[in-house]
């Protein structure tokens, strides 16, 4: 009970805190409508190959590879702001409580969870304009692996950051992170495109996994293996992430 | 005895380019804190005084020693500790884009304390510490000291029965000082322990029950402020005088509170070392006007905690 109610805590605390700014709201639905009007446009002839001749197939692809974009990223990022909240010895006096170590945690990556659904839902309402389709039962189990997806990332730049306690460190660790994980996982392009090599290096990329899954589930495909398959490793590693970030929240570090 | 410590160790391993090296923060640190006092923590920067306030509020485990805060087992039972202290940190803790009402109901919820509750803790607090009147405004929009007595108000909104308080004046100028120190007198008029760091003499000296002196990692001398000084030398109080030098030597030797007695250099006064120059000096003035001699001047130096502090580590505290 304590400890839900110590979530609760935090979580409100860091929602209500985030409202107060809404130049975040602002960025945070900005840049993906960039991507929607922007460069979406390009990806229907693109992907011709690959059989898709309407302005809806082509954001059936597109829309649940941004929104995974967004949960990688949006997540790695957040440790930032706890390394603000370090300096700023909010974290040091909330450890002088008796506060549970795993709702320090929790409570900030469920804001992060909870900002990034709004943004997909937004998106996703977007979207509807241009003609994607997708049915509301795909879409919330394609949010459940989205919601997964930015725990697991937001934890563990939380873990790193209380690790590092610097943004100069942060920074380049994330991007080094990021990178690849982007590259790999056929999030702005389908890896069919791609050689078998890559092809082969990507199976080992469990976000290629997991933006497979989402695509199935925008397209109406939710029998496909890729949506288990995706959905189960993304949960084994969050919990794996949200283990290791609550060690290094428990942890007694200046 | 609310705190008690015995051989209470630290050291870090911090890394300089490639070596690495072992800094020893605190060095065995035996202390004793009666309940209800002020007790102070007088040394210079990096002493250790924030190294052991952490290990007490649970921050840091200890390397070795051992503890007990508030009748619990520091190291067996810290999680206890934590709910009967309360701990202000050097730095500051609120965060500038939260009213000072929402950090103290926030902290006081984290301690347990329900909703409503919380409010009236938080209100309560406001007032005490003069708050009111800024309490819905960001605190990124207080001054320096209003800053440091919502930091002060979060160590304390639950109650706690020790609260430790890391360097709580620094950075005030000596008015908002001031009112600190009333601020502290008035937790310790509702029963606290206040535990608080410093490197001002002045503050060790008016503000503190008993204080501890601490040198690179130890402590070096613990007790009243008025007994340490008086172990480490007298009062001594300087009559200058028009002649009669000798006579007047003579008068005062055979004086009982008179430990001590030189003629000065120059030859036209003395220096008298007694234990307490505040009820000796009438008596001096009485004794010599009595029979007969006339004085010049008369100076009374008491020994002051930099004194204390020279004694003990060879070196001064006072910044030159
Ligand atoms: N996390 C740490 N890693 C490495 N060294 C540390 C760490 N914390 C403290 N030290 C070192 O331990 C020593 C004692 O530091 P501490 O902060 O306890 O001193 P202090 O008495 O509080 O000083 P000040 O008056 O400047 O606050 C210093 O030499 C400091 O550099
Ligand atoms: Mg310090």
């Amino acid at each position: 009970m304590k400890f839900f109610r110590d979530t609760w805590l935090i979580f409100a605390r860091q929602m209500q805190l985030l409202l107060r700014n809404p130049v975040w709201v602002f960025v945070g639905v900005f840049q993906p409508v960039m991507y929607l009007l922007l460069f979406a446009p390009l990806l229907k002839p693109a992907l011709s190959p690959l059989g898709v001749t309407s302005d809806a197939e082509a954001y059936q692809v597109f829309v649940p590879g941004l929104l995974v974009l967004l949960a990688i990223f949006g997540g790695l990022f957040q440790g930032f702001g706890l390394i603000a909240e370090l300096r700023a010895g909010v974290i040091e006096r909330s450890r002088v409580t008796p506060v549970s170590r795993f709702a320090l945690l929790l409570g900030r990556s469920l804001r992060d969870v909870v900002s990034l659904i709004a943004q997909a839902g937004i998106i996703t309402i977007l979207a509807l304009f241009f003609d994607l389709r997708v049915f509301i039962g795909d879409l919330l189990l394609a949010y459940l692996m989205l919601a997964l997806i930015a725990l697991m990332t937001s934890s563990v730049s939380y873990g790193v950051a209380l690790a590092v306690k610097s943004e100069d460190a942060l920074a380049p660790l994330m991007n080094t992170v990021a990178q690849p994980v982007l590259l790999l996982s056929g999030i702005l392009l389908p890896l069919q495109f791609a050689p078998g090599w890559l092809e082969d290096v990507a199976k080992w990329n469990p976000f290629s996994w997991a933006v497979d899954g989402t695509r199935a589930l925008f397209a109406g495909d939710i029998g496909n293996d890729r949506v288990w398959q995706g959905l189960l490793i993304v949960s084994v590693l969050t919990v794996l992430s949200v283990w290791w970030a609550a060690r290094e929240f428990a942890r007694s570090v200046r | 005895m609310i705190i008690e410590t015995s051989g209470l160790r630290k050291s870090f391993r911090s890394r300089q380019g490639r070596e690495k090296k072992t800094v020893e923060a605190v060095r065995g640190v035996d202390l004793r804190v009666d309940e209800g006092e002020i007790f102070g923590f007088l040394g210079p920067n990096g002493a250790g005084k924030t190294t052991t306030l952490r290990m007490l509020a649970t921050l840091i485990v200890p390397d070795g020693g051992a503890a007990t805060v508030a009748g619990v087992d520091l190291m067996r039972d810290p999680g206890e500790v934590r709910r009967r202290i309360g701990y202000v940190a050097q730095g500051g803790s609120t965060w500038d884009d939260s009213t000072a009402r929402e950090e103290l109901v926030l902290q006081a919820r984290l301690y347990g304390i329900g909703k409503s509750v919380a409010l009236e803790r938080a209100a309560r607090a406001l007032d005490a510490f003069q708050l009111s009147e800024y309490a819905d405004r960001k605190c990124k929009t207080y001054s320096g000291g209003q800053r440091r007595r919502v930091d002060i108000a979060l160590g304390i909104i639950h109650e706690p029965r020790v609260v430790f308080l890391d360097e709580p004046t620094t950075g005030l100028d000596p008015q908002s000082r001031a009112h600190m120190w009333d601020e502290i007198r008035r937790l310790r008029t509702e029963g606290m322990t206040v535990f608080i760091t410093t490197h001002y003499l002045e503050e060790a000296d008016a503000l503190c029950d008993r204080i501890a002196i601490m040198d690179n990692g130890e402590v070096v001398a613990e007790g009243t402020p008025a007994a340490l000084k008086r172990e480490i030398s007298h009062d001594v109080i300087t009559i200058g005088l028009n002649g009669a030098t000798a006579e007047a030597a003579t008068l005062l030797d055979s004086v009982a509170f008179v430990s001590r007695l030189e003629k000065l250099d120059t030859g036209d006064g003395l220096r008298l070392f007694v234990d307490d120059g505040a009820t000796a000096m009438p008596q001096v003035l009485r004794e010599l006007e009595r029979n007969g001699v006339t004085l010049k001047s008369i100076e009374l130096h008491r020994p002051s905690l930099d004194d204390v502090f020279l004694t003990k580590t060879g070196r001064s505290l006072r910044e030159k």
